[in-house]
C-alpha cells in the first residue's frame, strides 16, 4: 500500500503549531512510516517550485496553519489547494486569525508607521517603508505584498477540515492524524479535533448560580480551588468556546481564552460571550450595572483577541 | 462622505410589552415622526443578541435602535437590566471597532409614550444622518480593490 502524501505550511503564524505536530511525540515515528512528507518548510529542504511542479491533487492531505496577511501567504494558500486533495486548516490562525488577525484592529498604514518608525527602538528618520521589487547587480528581487486585513484560510480558498485551536493538543492532533492514515473523516466542511459542546461540559469545577458583583483581573484574586473561576468574577470564555481541549487552562488555574473557537452553531464567539457577560451582572441598579461592567477594560482584546478575523465585522473600522 | 439627500437606514429592536405599543401609540395618534426606523418586535429587549445589532451594522444599516421597558417595568421582571448590561459592554466594543457612539442606542420607551417614541425616532434620525452612511460592505470591496492594486505593485 501506498504511503500516505502529505504537506504541512506555516503562513502568518508563530511557529506553535508545528511544534504541536511534533507534540505527539514518538508517534511522529508513525507518522513519518505511514506517510511521505512532501513540504514541510519548517523541518524539511523542500522548495515552493517542487510544489508547483506536482501535478494537481498530488498531495494527499496538506495541514495548513497560520492566518493569510501577505500576497506571500495567499498564494501558498491557492498553490496548496490546486495541489492537495484534502486541505485542513489547522490552529486557530488558519481558521479564524487568532493572535495575528488582532492587526485588524489597525490601519495597513498604522501597522506599517508602527513598526517602522514609532517603536522606539527603531530610528527610520527617512522614513523607509519595504517596497515590493528592488532591482539589484544580480537581477531583481521582490518581497510579499503585505495586505489590508488578515483573513483565514476559508476566506481564501475552499477548506476541507477546521482543526482548531491554539495550538490543537497533542491527543486531538493524533486523533486527527489517525483519522487521515485510516481515512475515517467525516463529511466534509466539518471541525475535526474538536468536541460538539462547550469547554464548562469538560470542565471540572463546580457550577452553581453565576451572579457577579465584580469582575477581577486572574492577577487579583487568589481563585477557589473549586468553584467555577467565571463564577468567581474572573472572566472564562469557557461557556462560548468549543470543546476538545480538556480545559488544560482551567486546570493550570487560569481562565480559559476561547481559543478553540466558537462551539457549534455560533457565528460570532465574541458576540456571544458579551451576551453572556452582560447576563450575569448581578444588579438592578442601572448605575451599578454600568460600573461593574466598566471593569471590563479591553472587550475588543478579550471577546475576539482569537476570533477577530472570522467575527461578522472581520475588522475594526479605521476610516 | 454624507450626500444632502441621504436618508439613514436605523434597525429597531422593540419590546412588545412597552416599545412597540408605545410605537403602536405614536401611529394611533398619528404623530408626524420621520420613517428612518425599521422596528422588529422582539418578546423583551433582553431578547436582544448583541450578534443581532452587530449583523445590522453589517448587512447595511447606518444605526442600531434597542427600546425596552423603563427599569423596573419589565413585564420579565429583569430582562431588561440584562439589556442595559449587554449594551453597555457592546458600546465599549463598538467605541474599540470604529462605529461612532450616536450608531447604536438604547432608549427606555413605555407603552404610553407616543411622543417619546417619536421624538427619539427624530433625535437619531438626525445624529446617524449627520454622521453619514456606515456603509460597512462597501468599505470592505474598498479595501479588497486596494489589496489588489497594492498586490499587483
Amino acid at each position: 500500500m501506498s504511503k500516505l502524501k502529505i504537506a504541512l505550511y506555516w503562513a502568518a503564524s508563530c511557529g506553535g503549531c508545528e511544534i504541536a505536530v511534533l507534540d505527539i511525540k514518538e508517534k511522529i515515528l508513525d507518522v513519518a512510516a505511514a506517510c511521505d512528507i512532501l513540504f514541510w518548510p519548517v523541518a524539511l529542504d523542500f522548495k515552493y517550485k517542487d510544489v508547483e511542479a506536482m501535478p494537481d491533487k498530488h498531495i494527499d492531505v496538506c495541514l495548513f496553519n497560520g492566518a493569510i496577511r501577505t500576497s506571500e501567504n495567499e498564494h501558498l494558500a491557492k498553490l496548496l489547494r490546486q495541489k492537495s486533495k484534502i486541505l485542513v486548516a489547522y490552529g486557530s490562525c488558519a481558521n479564524e486569525g487568532c493572535i495575528p488577525g488582532l492587526a485588524n484592529l489597525y490601519s495597513r498604514e498604522s501597522l506599517l508607521d508602527r513598526v517602522f518608525s514609532e517603536t522606539p527602538s527603531t530610528d527610520n528618520t527617512n522614513g523607509v517603508r519595504p517596497q515590493l521589487k528592488v532591482k539589484v547587480p544580480e537581477g531583481e528581487l521582490t518581497l510579499p505584498a503585505f495586505y489590508d486585513r488578515v483573513k483565514t484560510l476559508a476566506q481564501t480558498v475552499d477548506v476541507d477540515y477546521f482543526v482548531p485551536g491554539c495550538p490543537p493538543v497533542a491527543d486531538q492532533t493524533w486523533a486527527v492524524l489517525e483519522a487521515i492514515v485510516t481515512g475515517k473523516l467525516p463529511p466534509k466542511g466539518s471541525v475535526v479535533g474538536a468536541g460538539d459542546k462547550t469547554c464548562c461540559d469538560e470542565c471540572d469545577r463546580k457550577r452553581e448560580d453565576k451572579k457577579i458583583k465584580k469582575f477581577y483581573r486572574p492577577w487579583e484574586i487568589i481563585p477557589e480551588e473549586e468553584k467555577c473561576l467565571l463564577e468567581q468574577g474572573i472572566i472564562c470564555m469557557g461557556p462560548a468556546t468549543r470543546s476538545g481541549c480538556g480545559t488544560a487552562c482551567v486546570k493550570a488555574k487560569m481562565p480559559c481564552r476561547g481559543c478553540y473557537g466558537p462551539p457549534p452553531g455560533v457565528v460570532d464567539q465574541g458576540a456571544k460571550f458579551l451576551s453572556a457577560l452582560g447576563s450575569i451582572v448581578d444588579s438592578n441598579d442601572p448605575d451599578e450595572i454600568e460600573k461593574i461592567i466598566n471593569e471590563i477594560v479591553d472587550p475588543a482584546g478579550y471577546l475576539y483577541r482569537f476570533g477577530l478575523a472570522n467575527s461578522l465585522m472581520g475588522q475594526a473600522r479605521t476610516k | 462622505m454624507s450626500s444632502a439627500n441621504f436618508e439613514p437606514k436605523i434597525v429597531g429592536f422593540l419590546c412588545r410589552w412597552c416599545s412597540y405599543t408605545g410605537a403602536d401609540l405614536a401611529g394611533t395618534s398619528r404623530i408626524k415622526y420621520p420613517p428612518n426606523v425599521l422596528p422588529i418586535r422582539v418578546m423583551c429587549s433582553g431578547r436582544v443578541d448583541p450578534t443581532f445589532v452587530i449583523k445590522a451594522l453589517v448587512e447595511g444599516a447606518d444605526g442600531v435602535l434597542i427600546a425596552g421597558c423603563h427599569p423596573g417595568d419589565c413585564h420579565y421582571t429583569s430582562g431588561n437590566y440584562r439589556a442595559l448590561g449587554r449594551y453597555k459592554l457592546l458600546k465599549k466594543l463598538l467605541d474599540q471597532l470604529g462605529i461612532e457612539n450616536d450608531r447604536v442606542r438604547l432608549e427606555w420607551v413605555s407603552a404610553s409614550e407616543g411622543e417619546r417614541w417619536a421624538q427619539v425616532v427624530k433625535d437619531m434620525a438626525e445624529k446617524v444622518k449627520k454622521l453619514g452612511p456606515l456603509g460597512w460592505r462597501s468599505n470592505v470591496e474598498e479595501n479588497e480593490r486596494q489589496e489588489a492594486k497594492i498586490a499587483r505593485g
